[in-house]
């Protein structure tokens, strides 16, 4: 398969269980990463499970076919990146998973809160510290449980959930042309990036080729919006510290980018910019003069602010050493995006499966090595630079003005679609499975922050408790990307 | 003259709480890009929420609605001992600097004793903070201001601002720094504590009073204003070029000007710098007290110098 960030998949043959978790941890043990793994019940009762898999050949699909009863082994417990797909499949299949150390609920909408299993520490000067999921300020809902040992932290337990919409399960019911405004409102930070990845799988599954024209005109609004994402980032570690000049003055550019945005195509999120088919908008050529200089001055602005903060003494030492998540834990928790960049992991999806645009105008990886609070931050900076960079080459590509909607055709039977998207956070995965009469049977939606939650608990562990708040804001994962 | 002392004090504590916040916030707007509220906008809030009844807390008890009274209470009296604007305390007598440190002190008991009482992890999170840095800026204070009582022989607060000779020099600079990065520690203001933080679980002033409202917050917002304003005016009487015996209007804008000048170095303060890492507090309290006795060295081999 070369290096295109969708798969399609026809008429996949399903294993039987037992011969799936033999071929799933074959393929892990010789160092395949998963990118998803996830289950379906069939109307039959049987679970259909699917995964994907990642490894110096490309993409592949593994399916297997589970009955309601069956035992399906765990595999966390030798490859912890599968805990939370794991817990995922046995809440939304029920199916039994002997051997997982953890079935916490992800996101279940039915059980009351004083019926989660939250871990217990015993001791005299243990106490246990309870937060949210009503928070001070506008944030979304969660809820954080430390385990302290005086301003220590043992561990942390997040509970998420508040949020499930059953966004899954509304995109199947609703008439797929209506779907994408649905998918835009996954993670409203990442509408971008998760419509994107939605294109890419529904386009895959349609057989539309889309030009390379609608694919940079794409990529500009992904990198808008990962440069907006990032200094909301920035400018909430710095105000969470207390560095005023950086939360006010990231504050202010990041208005500059999102109105960018706006003036593109209407909105400032990039809500209503990708349609699967192409985009609604392409950059008109008057845009694509004047934006350079506006790049160029928000460039100037942002070099200003950026040397303060990096020079800044009292902001280093702030940062140094504050929730570090190691290279090695960060690929055994199975962290993606820019908190495993954060830590050392070559793993972008812009360059690993960059297609058309990233393909004509390759991006370079940015990565830091502490895998700590100012790690993260730098991160963030350097990918801000490279995004800008890649902005500024794409508007002079020719023919993004002129970048007429596809039409889609009908959807093949049984296929198996699969869409990816290096967002800001990380990789945006959307899966669509059709049925025998070629509909959408299924949506299988996935937001980085899923697998990056519990990188932020670690980060924590033996941190100080009023650490706690620049850790969650240098992850900044998505609450509502999680609950879905 | 004793009029004019009590109207002039009374002037000060009705204004400068309100004033300082005011000047410290502005110069972070300026800082920060903006153009900031009003210089007396501490007195709107004041206002607004005289205007509002409190809530309480089932769990709460007599403790938590005392507290307010006795903060504001055991900080008016140290205001009476401080010697502020008029230069001299209003009710001195000797080692009168003890009884201020500790009227504060019961103030401060009693604040951590309501944030207790309401139960909340984060308000006992706060006490213990509150509690345990304190225990590392008590030496400090009382190296400074013992210095300064070994350099002007042991007499009253007002006295202690006037250290003669030519050790002065030396001792005085010291122990204003010393003051100031208590005014710091004490008032919870950058780099120790960020006084506009939402985050509860990186607080130390603001969590204790979190339960508070209408009010019993009004009481604890103005009494730490009161306590900042405090600080700032015996930090601006020990560096006061004029004397009060000689000219005592003068003295007091003299006095005035440099707590202006007070607020806007706290200000600056709170826009240049990050916060300290929570782990850090008692190491600067520490470095404070050893700033305070440097001092005492100095002040104390000063006589065989001589």
């Amino acid at each position: 398969m070369p290096a295109s960030p969708y798969l399609l998949a026809a008429a996949l043959v399903p294993q039987t269980h037992a011969e799936f978790v033999h071929a799933l941890r074959e393929r892990l043990q010789d160092g395949a990463r998963a990118l998803t793994y996830f289950g379906e019940k069939l109307a039959d009762g049987t679970v259909e499970l699917t995964a994907l898999l990642q490894d110096a050949t490309g993409l592949s699909v593994l399916r297997g076919h589970a009955p309601a009863d069956a035992q399906v082994p765990a595999l966390t417990v030798q490859f912890p990146q599968l805990h939370i797909f794991e817990r995922e499949i046995h809440e939304q299949t029920g199916l039994a998973m002997p051997g997982h150390p953890w079935l916490k609920p992800v996101r279940s909408p039915v059980a009351p809160m004083g019926s989660y299993p939250f871990f217990q520490m015993e001791g005299k000067e243990v106490h246990e510290v309870a937060v949210g999921p009503i928070h001070a300020g506008v944030i979304e809902p969660g809820h954080f449980r430390f385990m302290c040992l005086g301003e220590q932290v043992h561990h942390l337990e997040i509970q998420l959930g508040f949020q499930h919409r059953g966004i899954e399960e509304l995109v199947v019911q609703r008439p797929l042309a209506h779907a994408v405004t649905l998918v835009e409102t996954i993670a409203g930070d990442t509408s971008v990036g998760h419509t994107w990845a939605f294109c890419r799988a529904l386009e895959a599954l349609a057989g539309v080729e889309v030009p390379v024209e609608v694919e940079i005109v794409r990529g500009i609004a992904l990198e808008l919006e990962r440069v907006a994402m990032h200094l909301t980032g920035l400018s909430g570690i710095a105000t969470d510290i207390g560095f005023l000049q950086g939360g006010t003055t990231w504050g202010r550019l990041r208005t500059t980018l999102i109105n960018l945005s706006m003036q593109l195509c209407g909105s400032r999120f990039g809500r209503g910019w990708l349609r699967p088919g192409g985009v609604r908008f392409g950059v008109h050529s008057e845009d694509a003069q004047r934006l350079p200089t506006v790049l160029g001055q928000f460039q100037r602005d942002m070099n200003t602010i950026t040397a303060l903060f990096q020079t800044s003494l009292s902001v280093a030492g702030r940062l140094h050493e504050v929730g570090t998540v190691t290279a090695d834990q960060a690929k055994e928790l199975g962290l993606v995006g820019m908190a495993a960049r954060a830590s050392g992991l070559d793993l972008d999806m812009r360059i690993a499966l960059p297609g058309a645009a990233f393909e004509r105008l390759p991006v370079a990886l940015s990565k830091q090595l502490t895998g700590d609070c100012w790690a993260r931050a730098g991160l963030r900076i350097d990918e801000i630079a490279r995004s800008i960079a890649w902005i500024q080459r794409a508007l002079a590509v020719p023919g993004i003005d002129q970048v007429p909607l596809q039409p889609l055709g009908a959807l093949p039977p049984d296929a198996l679609a699969i869409g990816i998207c290096e967002g800001w956070r990380g990789e945006t995965i959307h899966a669509l499975q059709t049925d025998g009469q070629g509909k959408l049977r299924h949506f299988k939606a996935q937001d980085p922050s899923l697998r990056n939650w519990f990188g932020l608990a670690h980060a924590l562990r033996g941190n100080e408790i009023s650490d706690f708040p620049i850790c969650n804001k240098s992850f900044d994962l998505s609450y509502c990307g999680n609950d879905l | 003259m004793i009029v004019a002392s009590l109207l002039l004090h009374g002037l000060g504590l009705a204004l400068l709480p309100f004033l300082l916040p005011g000047v410290i916030n502005r110069v972070k707007a300026w800082w920060g890009g903006r153009r900031g509220a009003p210089f007396l906008q501490p007195l709107w809030d004041t206002s607004r929420l005289l205007g509002k009844q409190p809530v309480y807390s089932v769990t709460t008890t007599a403790v938590f609605r005392l507290a307010p009274l006795v903060v504001l209470a055991t900080t008016l009296v140290a205001s009476l001992l401080a010697p502020m604007l008029p230069g001299g305390g209003l009710l001195p007598f000797a080692n009168d600097f003890v009884a201020f440190a500790y009227v504060l002190g019961l103030g401060r008991m009693f604040l951590t004793l309501a944030a207790l009482d309401t139960g909340s992890p984060f308000e006992g999170m706060g006490a213990a903070r509150e509690a345990t840095f304190s225990v590392f800026a008590e030496p400090a204070l009382f190296l400074v201001l013992g210095t300064l009582a070994l350099g002007s022989g042991h007499g009253t607060f007002a006295e202690l601002m006037r250290p003669h000779g030519w050790q002065a020099l030396l001792v005085t600079p010291l122990c204003a720094l010393g003051l100031f990065l208590l005014l710091q520690i004490e008032c919870a203001r950058l780099p120790i504590d960020d006084p506009t933080t939402h985050l509860e679980l990186t607080m130390i002033h603001e969590v204790l009073i979190l339960d508070h409202s209408g009010a019993d917050l009004a009481m604890m917002q103005y009494a730490a204003s009161l306590k900042l304003t405090l600080y700032a005016g015996v930090l601006a009487a020990l560096v006061n070029p004029i004397r009060v015996d000689d000219q005592p209007l003068l003295s007091a804008l003299v006095s005035l000007v440099l707590m202006l000048t007070i607020a806007v170095i706290v200000g600056l303060f709170e826009s240049l710098l990050a916060r300290l890492r929570m782990r850090w507090i008692p190491q600067f309290a520490m470095a404070v007290a050893v700033v305070g006795f440097v001092a005492l060295l100095l002040a104390t081999t000063q006589p065989e110098l001589g």
